[in-house]
């Protein structure tokens, strides 16, 4: 049994998220391979060599793999494929959109978004909005996942895999990447900060948002995260957004402000260690997941907080 | 152009689903079910093509259960030409639905495929991909923007870091995020006109798809619960709580 991890990169660096798909794909128990497909990306194969629990690094270089268009991914793992039981894609943006695509290619079912691996055909997964947990089987030859990252470690370092060329397969041809507008911001990452400090409606503007938390975020050396109706309403951009559509995040830390705890926020977050809850209603849902809850106005209560940290 | 969109009946996203006691599932028996929310952005965005001249029809489609037949009517309240149901009482995973979608996209050959990015219940975010892989068109999932030029469709995506744009040939699958568009309150007379739309009904055996699944779901369990927390009186308790007790800062 050998296991296949898409690595998830950006051709000069490993992305976090897949330390954690290598750690859930050595509990599936066997060989672990992992393939960097990129351009130039010989620095990220490096890197995954040094992972701890992978066998080999499977290198493939293309000028078309540079972008991580799904169709020419997808079509460089089925090309290699066949020697693999399992296939696992970290649940990001980047894997969600490729994943499927290699599933269907190989007729079989995908299992999305795994929190446990339970045996090598059998995986914990959150359904509804994590208000249930279901256990699922695969029958399938092969088994093709999505890893939730908050629910595994990342592995460590201390690898010492062989990295192995392999060839690039032909562009698809029917997409091509234009552009790319990423959001600046020398905070830790969202998905793997320790903590977090986010904001909902209530903040009432972008710049009421930045005036008030980025000192509190900078004092704890937090990533900043934001409910739906912060990004709906403009306070803060799209990529921020902690929930069932946007982010799942698991810090030790996760400090809401102004949120008010909808079904679909508290998916993105309840698996944090300790949460705390600033909110002037006293009804607020979010009290409901929170170690520590502090019925205040935001607006006094924070720049307070800031100063007795 | 022709386009396709597909809608799906879930749980009204409002609802907190309760798990079954003997573990089998989740109790959707008496519960209010709606178009997933995805799927009304997806059949909006069709919609407003088409008021812009883009698009000549817009088809809705769904699989599953008769009720579907709702969601369908909402679908065509909102703007939508005419429908198709697949019925079956069957439970239909991703896969399955993606080979039903790729049989009518064979049959209706639409120049564009619309759906939403993820049910909101089974959260598995696989259906638009599928059906790229299945029909070998190009795909843009969780679209923000999306506009058809020269013969193509240019597609603005949200991403872990921000936002990417793809130009992709057509016909292509595009499945939607949030951000793409606010769809609109379906009104009264609209409703009352989407009663004399067309929907045709069929069954999967008429499409030649096996729709068995192939995950088994061994059981459905409560998630784990978050012990009770306490409210602290003011900050500096709350810090004095953060520093001594939950040793996190």
């Amino acid at each position: 049994m050998t296991i296949l991890v898409i690595a998830e990169h950006d051709n000069a660096s490993l992305k976090g998220a897949t330390l954690n798909t290598v750690m859930a794909a050595t509990q599936c128990g066997g060989d672990v391979h992992v393939l960097v497909a990129g351009h130039n990306a010989g620095a990220a194969a490096a890197a995954a060599a040094q992972v701890a629990g992978v066998a080999k690094v499977l290198h493939a270089d293309a000028a078309h793999l540079a972008d991580g268009l799904a169709e020419n991914v997808a079509a460089q793992v089925l090309a290699i494929a066949a020697s693999y039981s399992h296939i696992l894609f970290p649940s990001t943006a980047s894997g969600k959109n490729v994943a499927p695509r290699v599933a269907a290619k190989l007729d079989v079912a995908q299992i999305s978004d795994i929190t446990k691996v339970v045996s090598a055909d059998t995986f914990e997964r959150p359904i509804y909005a994590g208000n249930a947990v279901a256990t699922v089987q695969s029958a399938d030859a092969v088994k093709v996942i999505t890893v939730r990252t908050t629910g595994f470690d990342a592995a460590g370092q201390g690898g010492a895999a062989a990295v192995e060329t392999v060839a690039a397969v032909a562009a698809h041809g029917k997409a091509s990447f234009v552009g790319r507008e990423v959001t600046k911001s020398d905070r830790p990452e969202l998905t793997a900060a320790k903590i977090i400090v986010s904001g909902g409606r209530a903040l009432g503007s972008s710049e009421k948002f930045n005036e008030v938390l980025t000192p509190l975020a900078d004092k704890l050396g937090a990533a900043l995260g934001a409910s739906r109706a912060a990004v709906d309403a403009g306070y803060a951009p799209n990529d921020w957004q902690v929930g069932q559509t946007g982010k799942i995040v698991a810090p030790s830390l996760y400090v809401a402000c102004g949120i008010s705890g909808a079904i679909q926020h508290l998916a993105g977050m309840k698996d944090s260690k300790v949460i705390v809850a600033i909110n002037k209603d006293p009804e607020a849902p979010i009290f409901s997941v929170a170690d520590y809850g502090l019925e205040a106005d935001l607006f006094t209560a924070v720049p307070e907080l800031i100063s007795q940290l | 152009m022709k386009v396709l969109v597909a809608v799906k009946r879930v749980v009204d996203y409002n609802v907190k689903v309760r798990v079954k006691s003997d573990g089998t599932g989740v109790d959707i028996a008496n519960v209010k079910m709606s178009m997933n929310p995805f799927d009304e952005i997806a059949v909006e965005e069709a919609v407003r093509l088409k008021e812009k001249g883009a698009v000549t029809e817009v088809i809705a489609v769904s699989c599953g259960v008769t009720q579907c037949q709702e969601t369908l009517r909402t679908a065509m309240a909102i703007g939508a030409d005419r429908a198709i149901l697949v019925e079956t009482d069957a439970e239909l995973q991703p896969l399955a639905v993606a080979k039903l979608l790729k049989a009518l996209v064979d049959k209706e050959q639409p120049g564009l495929v619309v759906l939403g990015k993820q049910a909101i219940d089974d959260d598995c975010n696989q259906t638009g991909q599928m059906l790229a892989a299945l029909a070998d068109l190009p795909q843009a999932t969780f679209a923000s923007k999306v506009e058809i030029v020269d013969g193509g469709a240019t597609v603005t995506r949200e991403v872990d870091g921000g936002l990417e744009t793809l130009k992709l040939s057509l016909p292509a699958v595009v499945t939607t995020d949030l951000r793409l568009n606010e769809p609109r309150y379906v009104t009264l007379p609209n409703i009352m006109k989407a009663k004399k739309k067309p929907l045709e009904v069929i069954k999967p055996a008429d499409l030649g798809v096996d729709v068995a699944p192939r995950i088994k779901t061994l059981k459905v369990s409560e998630p784990p619960k978050r012990g009770a927390g306490v409210k602290v009186a003011d900050v500096a308790a709350l810090v004095s709580k953060l520093k001594n007790e939950a040793k996190v800062i």
